[in-house]
């Protein structure tokens, strides 16, 4: 066996073992006991342990892969995702060995799990660095930018969970609306994930030629059923679907049909689900959330921006402005994902001001931790993808 | 009372005014930033030296006293070549008079640079800037660009563009020495 | 101004929540609150004091948080905007005109009005700078009008309360004390959690890690002297950036740094080889295609000595040598010159082969440096070319005149004239790539193109930025003001004893609530102190409760 197949392995083993310690934290929350009752506290103890052999499991992917590769495995949006990923269960068991909450887990590791398998939808190869990357910078900024990111995600499953317990899920309100908007958009990324991971599996390809936006001629091959043709596409592969609407040479047709899929799905995923339960995902789930504390998940959640600020402004601006006046020049270029991460800054620095100066706390704090994520996960996912920049690597 | 309150005033007052001038200044700044210039009317002209065609040194210093018609120019740039002709007949009429004319190529070669004199028959000194270094020294863009420099070596006026004859007496006359 | 005299005596400020002096709630809004607003431990805010000029109007507006995050907020929404579309930076055009024509080529009706409403350049638009300027403005102005005052009263801090203070703090206790010599004790136990105790008749103050208070105003300062940094960059003479192309073999003067030249030595592209890249990276390659590993371009730098005036390039004196790579700056008297681009194979010198169009017997041949061509070049044997004229970057007759477009060669042109013992008058030809013109009749010999060298450019940014060690300055004290504020909190406890012999204990934290509680276990276990209570916590207890009942 390689060494790259081993540090696969073992990633795939710190994936089961988030999962096993999923439903052990689950079995801490659940039956009638207090959280911090004798039988709960083993169901607990057993599910943080697990995660650490998880998180031994996926360090140890990290430092193999690194080895394998010769440089820190940051530098594609699988290697980052999955690092972030990686760091989200690190920023818990932190967090877990100050506060010893075992909901903290439940909620915390299925985020983490989504994120890791939302990662392996991307392509898994090792690259070599291209000149851009070839510095020591890559690593530190990378990994503390992902730290400290990690540590703001734990905020967001703070207030998820107090706003799980705390909003009305029985009753219409915009508050009840808009938690169950979250819990849908969660159930959309598995959306994703499943789509990918059929057609992966029925191995579908299909290839066009078509003229880009500068009237240039172009290949491109999808590998869902292509719903949406690009610019003036014609087909080069026989046999496969004709796509249904040809879109203008602005739009990639190939992303917005992956997301149409991953729509397709998750809206299909989301309807199975409500026919099951028969009630909101939010309703489900709260039970779950029932035995957490409020002061304590409003406390968590203000600790973790607190703890999270100065790391993220470590590694996403100052990190960030020395390697680029190193690199590009000048520190500071207007390029899309310096600004997402400097609009997150911003975001949580409204935060901790409407945080100190004028009392937001509780569910409104929560709201915002939970906000706070999405901006982060935007600026992972939709910056990289959408919309192309400096940082388009992947 | 009453003086600690005015002090307070004035202290608001004061901060309040220097954050909005300072403010106001840069964004000006910016907005104008590319109009900037590094040098300018008035200033004096950088020293320089270049090695003419015949292997003759010119020395920018060397020529005061005199108005210096210092003129940026390329082969391939069609405005330089209308205008040299012209230059070249007011360079008759003025070299006389205390007005000496320096053409500055722009790192061409030889070969190029005396064909073109060559073939409009041009009398005046020309110089070759290989390294571009008196071309960064004046912040020359576009060619060709022109500086006046007068009798006491300072900038008299820069002229960006093609001039017509009629300019060039108009400004030669302009630097003349008295 | 009208004071407010607290019944304990103490004449408080306008605006002022809690008593300076003994803490009692001084508004009706206060003494309406189960639990006291600690914030700035209800001290008044300056500017609430004085309301009256347009001055204290527009201090008053900039002091306010609540204008300060709008402020925050807008820039977030401002600068999400302007990632919608690729800023006038990114984009392939330079005239304004292509500008536009560019953003509603490719971006339709959408990239035209984006363009025309000046979002293409929304960051350095006057309005999103002004935006920046007053957050600029709130920070110095917010942050004086609650230092002072949080200072102040942290600094005159009594050590008995008011009740009405302490029963008011989020953590609290009223009870009897079962022990001897309470306060000792818990003086005793509080020093050894490295608290400072301050004991005053009866009463006792344990504070720690007040200066984490100050961290919000240092890392504002640090924000402040990074703003300042950025301003002066406006200013000229602070700030370089210039670009050069510079060919292999070339010195060139650096633009914006008088006196210093650049010689270009080679230029080095790199890509990673499949067949060589073990078989870790062979899949990336295979999906990606080529990978370059490296850019490079070797340089000297050189320096023209203190008399030396520019143009005189005899005596350069050699500074150093050095490999000019992506993220490998060559770095110089506060320059920094940086590998940005690079065109490959530009043509340098041109063979050919002066042959007999008959027989296709050669008389021999020629290198034209196209850079630096020569007038006549002989080939011995009575034979010789002789250069008429040279087009680089030939475009075409104009009035039977061959012109050029650029000084570059990248499309050259000869006029010459072939001398041989058989045509000792020569003949005269024009030959330029794929084409040869014969003006003056037919020919009987020709230049035939044998092949060419070529060298590549390199594409460099020069930088100068004097402002980089103010902003890092900023950037250091922003870092060392978040840490003191986010790492470290401010805890306090008052403990005293009541007129009919009970314990009040009290405590507060900024933040960290968990960590101050379990502080606070263990004094009440040294000391024997009344139980406390999280006021703010409802859960726990009825928790508590049940966990007694289960138990």
């Amino acid at each position: 066996m390689t060494l790259v197949s081993i540090s696969g392995n073992l990633l795939f083993v710190a994936f089961i073992c988030y999962l096993i310690a999923t439903l052990f934290f689950g079995g801490a929350v659940k039956g009638s006991k207090p959280e911090t009752s004798d039988s709960e506290k083993r169901w607990g103890r057993i599910g943080i342990i697990v995660t650490i052999v998880g998180f031994i499991a996926n360090l140890a992917y990290f430092i193999t892969r690194w080895i394998a590769a010769g440089h820190a495995p940051v530098s594609n949006l699988f290697e980052f995702t999955t690092a972030f990923g990686m760091m989200v269960v690190g920023a818990f068991i932190l967090i877990y060995f100050i506060y010893r909450t075992p909901s903290l887990g439940l909620f915390a590791l299925p985020i983490a799990i989504i994120i890791i398998g939302f990662a392996s939808m991307f392509p898994r190869d090792i690259n070599p660095l291209i000149p851009a990357l070839k510095s020591y910078w890559l690593t530190v900024h990378v990994i503390t930018a992902a730290l400290g990111e990690a540590i703001l995600a734990i905020s967001a499953v703070a207030g998820l969970i107090y706003l799980l317990k705390n909003v009305d899920v029985t009753k219409r309100s915009k508050q009840s609306f808009w938690l169950e908007a979250v819990m849908f958009t969660l159930v959309l990324t598995l959306g994703f994930v499943a789509s990918t991971t059929t057609f992966s599996v029925m191995d579908y390809e299909a290839k066009f030629s078509y003229v880009d936006k500068e009237q240039k001629d172009q290949e491109i091959t999808y590998n869902t059923p292509p719903i949406f043709g690009m610019n003036e596409y014609k087909a080069l592969t026989p046999g496969t679907m004709t796509p249904l609407a040809e879109m203008p040479p602005l739009v990639n047709a190939k992303k917005l049909t992956t997301v149409t899929w991953s729509l397709l799905f998750g809206v299909v995923l989301y309807g199975l689900i409500r026919l099951i339960i028969r009630k909101p995902i939010a309703a489900v789930l709260k039970p779950f959330a029932q035995k957490a504390n409020s002061q304590l998940m409003d406390e968590i959640g203000y600790r973790a921006v607190s703890i999270g600020f100065p790391v993220f402004t470590l590694g996403a601006l100052i990190f960030a402005m020395i390697w680029a006046q190193e690199a590009w020049s000048r520190f500071w270029g207007w390029d899309p994902k310096e600004v997402w991460a400097l609009i997150t800054w911003l975001f949580y620095a409204a935060f901790l001001h409407l945080r100190l100066s004028r009392g937001w706390h509780g569910e409104k704090s929560a709201w915002l931790a939970v906000i706070g994520f999405i901006i982060i996960m935007f600026n992972l996912i939709a910056v990289n993808l959408i919309i192309a920049g400096l940082h388009s690597y992947a | 009372m009453a003086q600690t309150k005015q002090k307070r005033f004035l202290i608001r007052t004061l901060i309040l005014t220097v954050l909005a001038v300072a403010i106001i200044y840069t964004i000006y700044n910016n907005a104008t930033k590319d109009k900037f210039e590094v040098l300018g009317v008035g200033d004096e002209a950088p020293d320089f030296t270049l090695v003419d065609l015949n292997g003759e040194e010119h020395r920018l210093s060397d020529y005061k006293g005199q108005g210096v018609f210092l003129n940026f120019w390329g082969t391939w740039c069609k405005p330089c070549a209308k205008e040299m002709p012209a230059m070249d007949r007011q360079y008759e009429v003025f070299k006389d008079q205390g007005v000496q004319i320096l053409a500055v190529n722009i790192a061409q070669s030889n070969f190029e640079v005396e064909r073109f004199a060559d073939q409009y028959g041009l009398d005046f000194p020309i110089v070759i800037d290989k390294t571009k270094s008196v071309m960064e020294a004046y912040n020359i863009d576009p060619l060709p660009t022109t500086l006046l420099i007068n009798p006491d070596g300072e900038i008299e006026k820069i002229v960006r563009g093609e001039m017509t004859e009629q300019d060039i007496a108009l400004f030669m006359e302009q630097i003349r020495p008295e | 101004m009208n004071n407010i005299i607290c019944a304990c005596g103490h004449e408080n400020p306008e605006g002022t929540v809690l008593c300076g002096n003994c803490g009692r709630p001084l508004t009706k809004e206060a003494k309406d609150l189960k639990l006291a607003d600690m914030r700035y431990e209800g001290s008044a805010r300056r500017s609430q004091t004085y309301n009256k000029s347009i001055i204290d109007k527009i201090w008053n507006f900039f002091s306010s948080v609540k204008i300060g995050v709008t402020i925050i907020i807008m820039i977030l929404v401002a600068a999400a905007i302007g990632t919608i579309l690729p800023q006038v930076l990114y984009v392939p055009a330079s005239t304004e005109a292509d500008i536009a024509a560019y953003y509603e080529r490719v971006y339709g009706t959408f990239g035209k009005i984006y363009y025309e409403l000046g979002l293409s350049d929304l960051y350095g638009s006057w309005w999103f700078q002004t935006l920046i300027g007053m957050l600029g403005i709130s920070l110095i102005v917010a942050s004086l009008d609650r230092f002072i005052p949080l200072y102040n009263s942290l600094k005159k801090q009594r050590t008995r309360r008011h009740e009405s203070f302490m029963k008011r703090q989020r953590l609290f206790a009223l009870g009897e004390s079962v022990g001897q010599e309470t306060l000792t004790k818990s003086e005793a136990k509080l020093k050894e959690l490295r608290y400072d105790v301050k004991r005053e008749d009866g009463a006792l103050l344990a504070e720690k890690g007040r200066f984490s208070r100050w961290g919000p105003y240092v890392n504002h300062v640090g924000l402040i002297i990074f703003l300042f940094g950025v301003m002066l960059r406006a200013l000229p003479g602070f700030y370089v950036d210039e670009t050069m192309w510079i060919r292999e073999g070339e010195t060139r003067a650096i633009p914006e740094a008088p006196g210093y030249y650049l010689e270009s030595k080679d230029f080095i592209l790199e890509t990673y080889d499949k067949e060589q890249a073990d078989e870790v990276f062979g899949d990336a390659i295979e999906r990606v295609g080529t990978i370059a590993s490296n850019y490079q371009t070797d340089v000297v730098l050189y320096k023209k000595p203190e008399s030396a005036l520019p143009g005189q390039t005899e005596n350069l004196e050699e500074v150093k040598k050095e490999s000019i790579q992506v993220n490998k700056p060559l770095k110089f008297d506060g320059f920094a010159v940086y590998q940005m681009d690079f065109r490959l194979d530009e043509l340098k010198t041109m063979h050919f082969v002066l042959s007999n169009k008959a027989t296709g017997e050669s008389l021999g041949d020629l290198a034209i440096d196209l850079v630096n061509p020569e007038t006549t070049y002989d080939l011995g044997n009575g034979s010789s070319v002789k250069l008429l004229g040279y087009y680089p970057d030939f475009s075409g007759f104009e009035n039977g005149e061959p012109q050029t477009k650029s000084p570059v060669p990248n499309n050259p042109a000869f006029l010459v004239r072939m001398t041989t013992p058989e045509t000792p008058k020569g003949e005269t030809s024009f030959v330029a790539i794929k084409q040869t013109v014969e003006p003056l009749g037919e020919n009987a010999y020709k230049l035939e193109f044998q092949n060419v060298d070529t060298r590549d450019v390199s594409g460099l940014t020069i930088r100068k930025d004097k402002t980089l060690w103010i902003l890092a300055l900023g950037g250091l004290i922003f870092m060392i003001g978040v840490a003191q504020g986010s790492y470290f909190n401010h805890r306090r406890i008052w403990i005293h004893e009541t007129k009919d012999g009970q314990f009040a204990v009290a405590a507060h934290t900024n933040k960290n609530w968990f960590a101050i509680k379990k502080e606070l276990d263990q004094v009440t276990e040294a000391a024997q102190l009344p139980l406390y209570k999280d006021q703010q916590d409802s859960e726990s207890q009825e928790l508590k409760k049940d966990g007694e009942k289960s138990s």
